[in-house]
């Protein structure tokens, strides 16, 4: 009886749970970094805050042109990582099931093929990310065990994920409660540690392009 | 009152080797052994005894003893008059009331230790099992009586499995499986909501055969029937694979024969044999009739959410759950938010300023 | 209303699963086990999990050969010799006329064509008790 409960916990309990913890945890930080409030600024305005904080938060999407081997390698790596993963969790099929399932909305599904690309690429590209971590030594040195963690915890679903779509090495049933457990561990676990970069990468970046902009300082 | 042997029987009858041997091709297909082992199967068959069967009906729909009856091969005739010496089965047999009882109380009897139990439907327990009583006797009772003297006990069905539709939330009669009750006998479970009748046949002629049950999964049931999932030997697999959906049941994609899977189908976390031993005398399958899998072969499928919604899909409300954490997180916040201020204020308030005076020194 | 007017296609891409051509290898195999060695095999159709169309292609493939005989025995038996010698189709139906075995059979002839030694025995018998009532 075992399989198919644990199935149907991490489906519904489960993934309520961690749904909770996830959303309580977000807002929780962001509304608390927000709320940690600047001074008003007695000096005035030379620029625009939104222009700026908008352009700097894409402006550093970009690859910056001035970057060491070292940093190249790092960069690429991680866009092919995280582009391969936004790929795979937003327009394989069954992601979008869920995402019907939960919201309503639904999109266009992208081919199989591509969804695999996508998912060898992303999962080759962190596998390289974690051998440079290693090997490099300035890298090396400024890992912690919670960079190792969280590289874990985003490794995993992407694995099962595919192996679950090839169904490779387990049974689907298996795979696919594993694949459920894993994203759940990593809901509850983000916003409590690095992780949470998914929102304040972008937090941080306007808030520095936006401290510029009030200066009228254009980069 | 020892039962002759199939052969015995057979031959009075006037019924040839060579259809015997027929016969014993189709068990083999039946019990998804090699083809050739027809003859080796005849040749057992034809010595064994037919046992005795007793067969209980609890909580249940009468579907599963439906389905046996449509049971192609062998008719069930041919299988209870040939196979095996049934001797109660209280929707089959002939005599009714105190004889029906009568002739349980007989065979149980006179087999003690030898009979094979079969049993359709849950057992409540609930309230001392008063849900469900035949003859002023709980199903509770019958079950522990029965299984007492029980060679092997069969449970035909998902109720008597792993529960059923009796077990499924809230399960207000306390209904639970036979291998929930009964620890001390050999137990197969072949699930099924209801179970394909070749299937139950075929575990009974496998019984017979070999004497013994055959190999099991974990879940208790026949590896030959139960050992791969429909969506391993579903013929739309490949439209699986392609990502061909059908998104409803009379789209482009649905008469084009396209994968079911967003329409709910549960093929690749059921283990069962439809796709490839079908029902009806071996027409078709659910999913050929373009309905897809609700997986009644596995346990608790009645409270896995909606038969038409996909693996995917959540089997709780997770919209307002995200929203009630959403306000939580806020508030949250706002309290850490106003303790942080009332921090920072006391601290500037206790701040001593530094003066001149200070500077000098003594 | 007959089943045409039902508008269901079958796509033509379901015969890309290929199975048809694995099982026509196998009974090649089997074919050249059998000229060597005289091993008769038999495989199980219902074991494998075709499609509609599939197995009409593999009827397709396998052709009719020139003998073909019939059982009547509980239901009817088809069976036929397919265009290769030495592979046999062989259908069983019950009485009330659904398919309780689907087998392909290497060999010389079927198995169950043969008179079997109990049922000659019997029929020896018969023809016995026959003759001395006669007398
Ligand atoms: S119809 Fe169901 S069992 Fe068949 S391939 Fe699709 S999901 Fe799998
Ligand atoms: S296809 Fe699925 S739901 Fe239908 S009978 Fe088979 S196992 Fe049960």
């Amino acid at each position: 009886m075992v399989t198919q409960e644990i199935l149907l916990w991490v489906r519904g309990t489960g993934l309520q749970i961690a749904v909770a913890v996830f959303v309580i945890g977000m807002v929780f930080r962001m509304l608390h970094i927000r709320m940690l409030g600047r001074k008003k600024s007695l000096a005035q305005a030379r620029g625009s805050e939104w222009s700026g904080g908008l352009r700097t938060i894409w402006k550093r999407s970009l690859v910056s042109t001035r970057l060491s081997a070292r940093g190249y390698f790092t960069v690429i790596a991680g866009f092919i990582f995280h582009i391969g993963f936004f790929v795979t969790l937003l327009f394989l099929s069954q992601h979008i099931d869920l995402i019907r399932a939960v919201l309503g909305l639904h999109w266009p599904a992208m081919p199989r093929g591509v969804i695999d690309m996508a998912a060898v690429l992303s999962i080759a590209a962190m596998v390289a990310l974690l051998v440079h971590r290693f090997v490099d030594p300035v890298k090396r040195l400024l890992s912690d065990f919670q960079d190792y963690l969280t590289w874990l915890l985003s490794f995993l679903p992407l694995l099962s994920g595919f192996m679950l779509l090839r169904e490779i090495g387990f049974e689907y049933i298996t795979l696919l409660t594993l694949h459920i457990a894993s994203v759940e561990l990593l809901l509850i676990v983000a916003p409590f540690t690095k992780l949470a970069h998914m929102f304040t990468t972008f937090m941080a970046r306007w808030y520095n392009g936006a401290v510029n902009g009030f200066k009228g300082i254009n980069i | 009152m020892e039962h002759e042997t199939l052969e015995q029987r057979l031959h009075e009858q006037g019924i040839s080797r060579r259809s015997f041997l027929k016969f014993c091709a189709a068990m083999a297909t039946m019990m998804a052994l090699p083809p050739g082992s027809a003859s080796a199967i005849a040749a057992t068959l034809a010595k064994v005894k037919r046992p005795s069967v007793i067969w209980l009906s609890f909580q249940e729909c009468t579907g599963c003893t439906e389905s046996l009856t449509r049971s192609h091969s062998p008719t069930l005739e041919s299988m209870i008059f040939d196979m095996v010496s049934l001797d109660y089965h209280h929707t089959l047999q002939a005599a009714s009331g105190h004889a029906a009882e009568q002739a349980r109380d007989d065979a149980m009897k006179e087999f003690h230790g030898k009979y094979l139990l079969l049993v359709d439907g849950s057992i409540p327990i609930k309230d001392g099992g008063v849900y469900s009583t035949i003859a002023g006797r709980t199903n509770l009772d019958m079950l522990l009586e029965a299984a007492e003297g029980a060679a092997a006990i069969v449970a035909v069905g998902s109720c008597a499995a792993f529960g059923g539709l009796p077990n499924a939330q809230p399960n207000p009669t306390g209904a639970v499986a036979v291998s929930d009750l009964i620890k001390d006998k050999p137990i197969i479970n072949i699930s099924g909501c209801p179970p394909i009748p070749a299937v139950i046949t075929g575990v009974l002629a496998h019984y017979l055969t070999f004497g013994a049950l055959p190999a099991l999964d974990a879940l208790g049931r026949p590896k030959a029937f139960y050992g791969e999932t429909i969506h391993d030997r579903c013929y739309r697999r490949p439209m699986y694979e392609q990502g061909k959906f059908a998104r409803t049941f009379d789209d482009e994609g649905a008469r084009n024969g396209w994968c079911l899977y967003e329409l709910g189908c549960k093929g690749p976390t059921t283990h069962n044999a439809c796709a490839t031993t079908k029902w009806n005398g071996g027409t078709s399958f659910p999913i050929e009739s373009g309905h897809g899998c609700i997986g009644c072969s596995e346990p608790k499928f009645w409270d896995a959410g909606s038969f038409y919604a996909p693996l995917p899909a959540p089997t709780a409300d997770i919209a307002s759950v995200a929203k009630t954490a959403a306000v939580v997180g806020a508030a949250a916040a706002v309290i850490a938010g106003a303790v942080d201020r009332g921090k920072k204020t006391q601290l500037q308030q206790s701040l001593v300023k530094l003066t001149v005076e200070d500077l000098k020194g003594d | 209303m007959s089943l045409d007017d039902i508008s269901i296609k079958v796509a033509a891409d379901l015969n890309s699963i290929g199975s048809v051509d694995a099982l026509l290898n196998e009974i090649a195999t089997r074919l050249e086990r059998f000229i060597a060695s005289g091993e008769t095999a038999m495989i199980d159709l219902k074991s494998l999990p075709f499609s509609p169309s599939e197995y009409e292609a593999l009827r397709t493939a396998l052709g009719r050969g020139e003998v073909s005989a019939r059982l009547e025995t509980i239901g009817d038996s088809e069976l036929y010799e397919t265009h290769y010698a030495g592979v046999w189709w062989v259908t069983h139906y019950n009485v009330e006329g659904d398919v309780i075995a689907d087998l392909i059979e290497i060999a010389a002839v079927p198995a169950i064509l043969h008179s079997q030694p109990e049922d000659v025995q019997d029929g020896l018998e018969r023809l016995q008790r026959t003759l001395s009532q006669e007398k």
